[in-house]
């Protein structure tokens, strides 16, 4: 059984035009850091990863999660799970409820309701769990955002730009807690950047696209 | 359901739904008007049905009203949303107006040509309340101002519904034009407002617009239930003689009836050609009125010109529900008072029950087409979105196709195709016919916000497990609440205000509240009336109060949602 992400010939073009290639072997714990200017598809590999490439682009190769190709699945069985760089907390649900909405199925009422108010206090949100999440500051949202998608349970976190938005002094803190958490799970995670401190930070191999390799 | 096997379906039968009609419609008036009506024991080929059409001596004049009504009407309301936009986007003024649009945009055609009929007729409201004073007149004038043989009363009924509707599809153009910035970079070049936004944004925002402005063309050329309100009797438009003809007992009547569709959907098309030359001319003008650098001198003038058109359009569609209000409450109102000598609660105990009994037909009908016209537009949208589809500029025309063919060319045909089957007309199939206008109406409302939906929260919510459908359901439809809502209330007021769908199809047994204060049209009881306007305009409104209240009411404690 081999445990972490892996790209296997990961080549995605968009017209006939070559975007990007990637083989790499992402282990439990490690971070892949992708780096390049806006633009050279980034991105793109990380919706191929999530199965949601838009129709215009070919990609070829394999993903492979914790042992079992993913290539083909279903965006909601892959059990990747993904951070942008806005929150993207469901506008219409409170706080508790986005938390709810990652929770697995299962469990009594109690009980789930017991596992959102651990998963606050875990990052320091008490009693968050009725607010409207538009009355969140920024870095409140980013932390409510981490933990609906880890009570999801993923098998691998793939970020996309994930701290661009927040200001310097949080950045440096969720970007902590961000890979503590994904460390502690030992998940594979896969980020893409433009920024030289977040990839420096993720402290693992790091890839840039748009030059000759 | 299996909705993984249902929903590839969806944009096929919404286009089934949408142009099955149509073409049903218009091969059964192909039929008759070249003499094949074996309900009446006819069987064609002939030439009879053209030959009788045109001998028949009000031909001229009727071709000519449908003719210059719906030229004149587009191009005056046209006239007036541009000028008012390019003079006036973006202040006070303007903003009054745009406050203004729901409410107008939701008075029934019918219920508006009431209100302006009460307006200025020689005994309407504006006459008593400048007489004697202003006038002299102690009795109303003899003048023939509703109903003038030239139909310019019917164009100004026209132009006061179509005003805000071509306002609204132009505030929705401008947001994708950029237009703020092109005018401020002519004013930086010496450019009036006004010219500099003819100049630099029209061109964009008139290439947006063109498909619903063909609509207009269309649907003023051929309108009936204005015409039959405001419009000339001997001989009336075109469409209302073929839908006399087309309800006259003597079934041969039909051929000839049949016939004037063709002829109908014939002159929209000439017309619809007309406006594309004048395009392009007016294009060739326009290169060479900017390539001359003029700056625009009299734009101050044209501006206040434009605004002074655009709120009397409004004032008159809201001052003839006012006069609609006034009459529904009148005791004896005699001539030249300014108001009726006492208000009473007679007219609505008279005529209450009536509406109440329409109002529920008008409901029921409304309320099943507008929520089939919704599921099937968030099926069409949904597979677009799941399937990778992409609608091309071609496919958009598809959803304007069934507004751009007059309803008087398909309507008799489909009821002549139905009675020939011997299918019953009814509720039913009445439902099938508004069907065919509500759709393009919902499916354009909605598709815009649907698209707009950030498509991160459905990979966001895919990662977290959800299925496509618990995305859809529990995710994309509750953040769309509010433009869905919005669609809703659009389809319940198209439903609400359809009169010649109802009519025809319902062979006269379907008694809706348009087609009962159609009705009164002949009878001249403004009491009467002015109750069913104005429940007609209610039936239409209150769907758009509660689309822009639950929302608000549902999602109180949700700021993200509290905006657009």
């Amino acid at each position: 059984m081999d445990k972490g992400l892996s790209l296997r010939d990961v080549s995605i073009s968009k017209g006939g035009t070559p975007l990007l290639s990637v083989t790499h072997d992402i282990g439990p714990g490690e971070v892949l850091t992708v780096m390049g200017p806006s633009g050279v598809g980034k991105s793109t590999l990380l919706a191929f990863i999530t199965g949601t490439l838009a129709p215009d682009f070919r990609a070829t190769g394999e993903v492979w999660l914790d042992g079992h190709n993913i290539t083909r699945a279903v965006p909601h069985q892959r059990r990747v799970g993904i951070l942008f760089q806005d929150d993207l907390l469901f506008p219409h649900l409170s706080v508790g409820a986005n938390l709810a909405f990652g929770l697995q199925p299962g469990g009594s009422a109690t009980e789930r309701k017991a596992k959102i108010d651990e998963a606050l206090n875990e990052v320091g949100l008490s009693g968050f769990a009725d607010r409207d999440p538009a009355t969140l500051s920024g870095g409140q949202k980013a932390r409510v955002a981490l933990m609906r998608m880890l009570l999801s349970e993923p098998c691998g976190l793939l970020l996309d730009e994930p701290f661009s938005r927040l200001d310097a002094a949080l950045r440096a803190q969720v970007r902590d807690m961000v890979f503590d958490r994904a460390k502690a799970r030992a998940l594979p995670v896969l980020m893409v950047t433009h920024d030289a401190d977040d990839a420096q930070a993720a402290d693992g191999v790091i890839i840039t696209l748009g030059q000759p390799a | 359901m299996n909705r993984r096997r249902f929903l590839p379906i969806l944009p096929a039968l919404t286009l089934l739904a949408m142009l099955g009609p149509v073409i049903a419609g218009l091969w059964g008036t192909v039929m008759p008007a070249f003499g094949h009506l074996p309900a009446a024991g006819l069987t064609g080929p002939s030439l009879d049905p053209f030959r009788d059409l045109f001998d028949w001596a009000g031909l001229p004049r009727a071709m000519l009203l449908s003719i210059s009504t719906g030229l004149l009407a587009t191009s005056i309301s046209l006239a007036i949303v541009m000028l008012v936009t390019a003079g006036w986007s973006g202040t006070r003024p303007f903003r009054a107006l745009e406050r203004l649009l729901s409410p107008l945009l939701s008075v029934p055609h019918a219920a508006a040509a009431f209100g302006l009929a009460f307006l200025i007729a020689p005994s309407g409201w504006l006459s008593r309340l400048m007489s004697p004073g202003v006038t002299g007149w102690d009795r109303p004038p003899d003048l023939l101002i509703v109903q003038d043989t030239w139909g310019l009363t019917m164009t100004a009924g026209l132009i006061v519904k179509e005003v805000p509707f071509l306002l609204l599809i132009t505030l929705a153009a401008l947001g994708q034009a950029d237009a703020q910035r092109s005018v401020t970079i002519s004013q930086a070049l010496g450019y009036g407002r006004l010219t500099g936004w003819l100049k630099t944004v029209f061109p964009r925002v008139y290439a947006q617009i063109r498909p619903p402005i063909y609509v207009v063309l269309a649907y003023s050329m051929s309108v009936v239930d204005v015409a039959v309100i405001l419009g000339p009797n001997t001989p009336p438009s075109l469409s209302v003689q073929i839908v006399k003809w087309m309800s006259d007992p003597d079934l041969a009547m039909r051929l000839e009836g049949a016939a004037g569709a063709l002829l109908q959907l014939a002159l929209v098309i000439g017309a619809l050609v007309f406006w594309r030359i004048g395009e392009y001319v007016i294009g060739r003008l326009g290169q060479r009125w900017i390539a001359s650098g003029a700056r625009g001198r009299l734009d101050p003038v044209v501006a206040q010109l434009a605004l002074f058109a655009g709120a009397a359009s409004a004032l008159a569609v809201l001052l003839g529900m006012v006069v609609l209000a006034i009459w529904s409450f009148a005791g004896f109102w005699g001539f030249p008072d300014a108001f009726p000598d006492t208000f009473t609660l007679r007219n609505w105990m008279r005529f209450g029950p009536g509406t109440l009994e329409a109002l529920g037909e008008t409901a029921l009908i409304a309320i099943t087409v507008a929520l089939a016209a919704l599921i099937l537009t968030i099926g069409c949208l949904e597979a677009e979105y799941r399937f990778g589809l992409s609608f091309s500029q071609r496919a958009v025309w598809l959803l304007y196709l069934p507004l751009l063919i007059p309803q008087t060319a398909f309507l008799p045909g489909l009821q002549t195709l139905m009675l020939n089957l011997g299918a019953d007309v009814g509720r039913l199939p009445v439902m099938a016919a508004h069907l065919v206008f509500v759709l393009p109406y919902v499916f354009l409302s909605l598709a815009d916000p649907f698209r707009a939906w950030d498509t991160r929260m459905g990979t966001i919510a895919a990662a977290l497990r959800a299925s496509p459908n618990g995305v859809l359901w529990r995710v994309r439809l509750p953040m769309l609440l509010r433009p869905i809502l919005t669609a809703l209330a659009v389809g319940l007021a198209v439903s609400v205000g359809q009169y010649l769908a109802t009519l025809l199809i319902g062979g006269g047994r379907v008694a809706t509240l348009t087609t009962e204060a159609v009705a009164l049209a002949s009878g001249g009881d403004r009491r009467a009336i002015a109750v069913y306007g104005l429940m007609q305009t209610g039936a239409a409104l209150v769907p758009f109060a509660l689309a822009l209240l639950l929302p608000a009411l549902v999602w109180r404690n949700r700021k993200g949602l509290q905006h657009g």
